[in-house]
């Protein structure tokens, strides 16, 4: 008798997901999905609305990554009121948003990578889920969770610093940033007490890279054999091909390394990306149109950014870099768990950038704001923490916004996603006629390494709140389980 | 209140979710009357969500109030103490509960303060500024009830 297993979330007002796992008389997985609800709604909700709302808007979005939205959205007006694509701010402006963005990026990954993915290492994918958390991490390794929790304050006050406040920061205006940083707050973040300051952030930037490395030569078998599978690669880089987390053109890879997007201007993105509608998730799944539908699809997020990029211009994250491009010889790497590896080297470049654009003068000084000739539409790209966020505005001539279209880091990640559920499902659950805390464990560490944005759903600490559900090929259940 | 007791309120929620704005709005009021009344012991916080470092945050208070939206039929508003367990919240916007960042707390620190978490009740949550008519009526409510126990100082 065929099954299906499904695990579900407990629905989110922002967003939830679903895995259904389709087995056949035999046992073998057959089919494998993840399903997420996506922000379509709020694409409709902003029509209408002046244009200049929009960076503040966005952050209504979700709590996870304001900031992200915050700064596309500033980008794609950028365009709108003529302040150019991306190179015409003034330095002052492009810096404090720089300065934004990479305390976003480095709060951010602090966040997953030590409240979600260490756990996972430090007690085992299959470890009690009672434990498998901060809480039991604070108790195992209390300094690793400290650094932890200090790093994620350490990008929050940088945040708080530029946006101007926690809650709908203001810091991104079209055409420019509407503050400097006080000096007394630089001087803070430079030479504050420690840990709070950015020596001390890069100090523990390279420690969790070599925490990392050191648990991989210990688990190589985990770490290089979990999730495995041929993807494209897309991100921003740099116009030298530089690893660039703010502004770029666009680049995609494939499996071998061979350029399938060769830096061409996001602007355009309409021209090269388009995304597939499947009746059976309310996600999109973008592919780029020149290898269609089937092998268009690309992976975003750390694993990308550092497949598509050259180097890294800073030099602890470029000696990280050339060690982890090493390993795979140079070519794109396609194992998910190295997602995390990844991140941790843009962690360290994050703290790194971030002490760069501190000891900046433009930081604490400049003009603030360009205009130039209004135009009616714009696009804004930026390389958010899970991967490339795309928004893109239409206004009329009372300047009000008629059409908005985001593509979202998750939804990009969505074929990546539902590869590694593929993949980990026929390893783990084949043959298995019973739902089991290893087999929804196997299944979340996989989704877990794209750290996807459900929305709260994977945020919660420790393990996503799910619903496991068993049904017989007619769709009768047979087994649920609850985990909370 | 006892003098120097050091108290914290923070709230936590999204504004534009509507009534999710709900202690984001209670901590917006009390500042200026906590500044009328001259308390520079006790401070106001508020953001999106509660997340790992306000274990941090909270870790040399004597007190701290969280105060959140509920969509729980709770009557108007509902106070009371909070102990530690690292369950999460369950309210759909929040990344940890006060219970979780009390845990989380202890573990890290072997410290922590007296913690309590008045919950209001909201009704709407839609992509939306402003409190509906009911929430708005329940924050006064709370407002007034917190304000009391400031004064007090007796949070029993």
């Amino acid at each position: 008798m065929g099954r299906k297993i499904t695990i579900e979330p407990v629905t989110r007002v922002e967003g939830h997901g679903k895995v259904t796992i389709h087995l056949d008389d035999y046992g073998n997985v057959t089919q494998t999905r993840l399903h997420i609800v996506e922000f379509r709604g709020f694409e409709r909700f902003v029509q209408g609305r002046p244009y200049w709302e929009m960076p503040v808007l966005v952050q209504r979005l979700c709590g996870i990554c304001p900031v992200s939205h915050h700064l596309a959205a500033a980008k794609a007006l950028d365009v709108i009121v003529g302040a150019g694509t991306g190179e015409g701010l003034t330095p002052t402006a492009e810096k404090m948003r720089r300065l934004m963005h990479y305390g976003q990026i480095f709060q951010s990954h602090s966040l997953h990578f030590f409240h979600l993915a260490s756990p996972d290492m430090v007690f085992g994918i299959d470890g009690d889920p009672a434990t498998r958390n901060i809480i039991g991490l604070a108790l195992k390794n209390p300094e690793l969770a400290v650094q932890g929790v200090m790093m994620r304050k350490f990008g929050q006050e940088i945040i708080r610093a530029t946006a101007g406040k926690k809650i709908h920061g203001t810091g991104a205006i079209p055409g420019g940033i509407n503050k400097h940083l006080s000096i007394e707050e630089r001087d803070e973040f430079l030479k504050g007490a420690d840990p709070l300051n950015a020596d001390r952030m890069i100090e523990w930037s390279q420690a969790a890279v070599n925490w990392f490395k050191d648990y991989h030569k210990k688990n190589r078998d985990f770490i290089d054999n979990y999730a495995v599978f041929p993807s494209n690669h897309l991100s921003l880089v740099r116009k030298d091909g530089a690893m660039d987390l703010y502004h770029g053109v666009l680049r995609a890879v494939d499996p071998e390394g061979n350029k399938i997007l060769h830096d061409v201007d996001y602007q355009d993105y309409l021209d090269y990306i388009d995304e597939e509608v499947r009746s059976w998730s309310y996600m999109k799944f973008p592919y780029l149109k020149e290898l269609g539908k089937s092998k268009g699809w690309y992976t975003v997020g750390p694993l990308g950014r550092l497949n598509t990029a050259d180097f890294i211009p800073t030099p602890l994250a470029q000696k990280e870099f050339e060690e982890y491009k090493a390993y795979t010889k140079g070519k794109p790497n396609n194992m998910s768990m190295h997602m995390h590896w990844a991140r941790l080297i843009e962690i360290l470049h994050s703290a790194e950038m971030m002490k760069e654009l501190l000891i900046d003068p433009d930081i604490v000084s400049g003009e603030l704001v360009t205009k130039g000739e209004k135009r009616n539409q714009g696009v804004g790209l930026i390389e958010a923490p899970r991967g490339t966020l795309f928004h893109h505005y239409e206004i009329n001539g009372k300047d009000q916004v008629i059409m908005a279209n985001l593509i979202v880091s998750t939804t990009n990640n969505n074929q990546p996603m539902n590869e590694a559920v593929n993949y980990v499902a026929k390893n783990y659950m084949t043959g298995q006629d019973e739902i089991t805390e290893p087999m929804m464990n196997a299944v979340e560490v996989g989704i877990r390494a794209y750290d996807p944005c459900l929305s709260c759903a994977t945020h919660a600490f420790g393990q996503m709140p799910l619903e496991f559900s068993l049904f017989n090929s007619r769709d009768e259940l047979i087994d649920f389980r609850r985990r909370s | 209140m006892p003098a120097g007791k050091s108290i914290l309120i923070y709230a936590y929620g999204n504004p534009g979710r509507q009534d999710d704005g709900l202690g984001n709005a209670l901590v917006e009021a009390l500042g200026p009357w906590i500044a009328e009344q001259g308390m520079d012991q006790v401070e106001v916080d508020s953001n999106f969500q509660l997340n790992i470092e306000d274990a941090d945050n909270i870790k040399d208070k004597d007190a701290v109030v969280f105060v959140d939206a509920s969509i729980e039929d709770i009557g108007q508003f509902h106070f009371g103490r909070v102990e530690p367990s690292e369950g999460r919240s369950e309210f759909t916007l929040h990344s940890a509960s006060p219970a979780y960042i009390l845990a989380l707390c202890i573990g890290l620190y072997n410290r922590h303060p007296e913690t309590y978490l008045l919950q209001i009740r909201g009704y709407e949550w839609e992509f939306q500024e402003g409190l509906s008519p009911g929430a708005a009526e329940n924050l006064d409510a709370a407002l007034d009830f917190l304000k009391g126990k400031i004064e007090s100082g007796d949070w029993n």
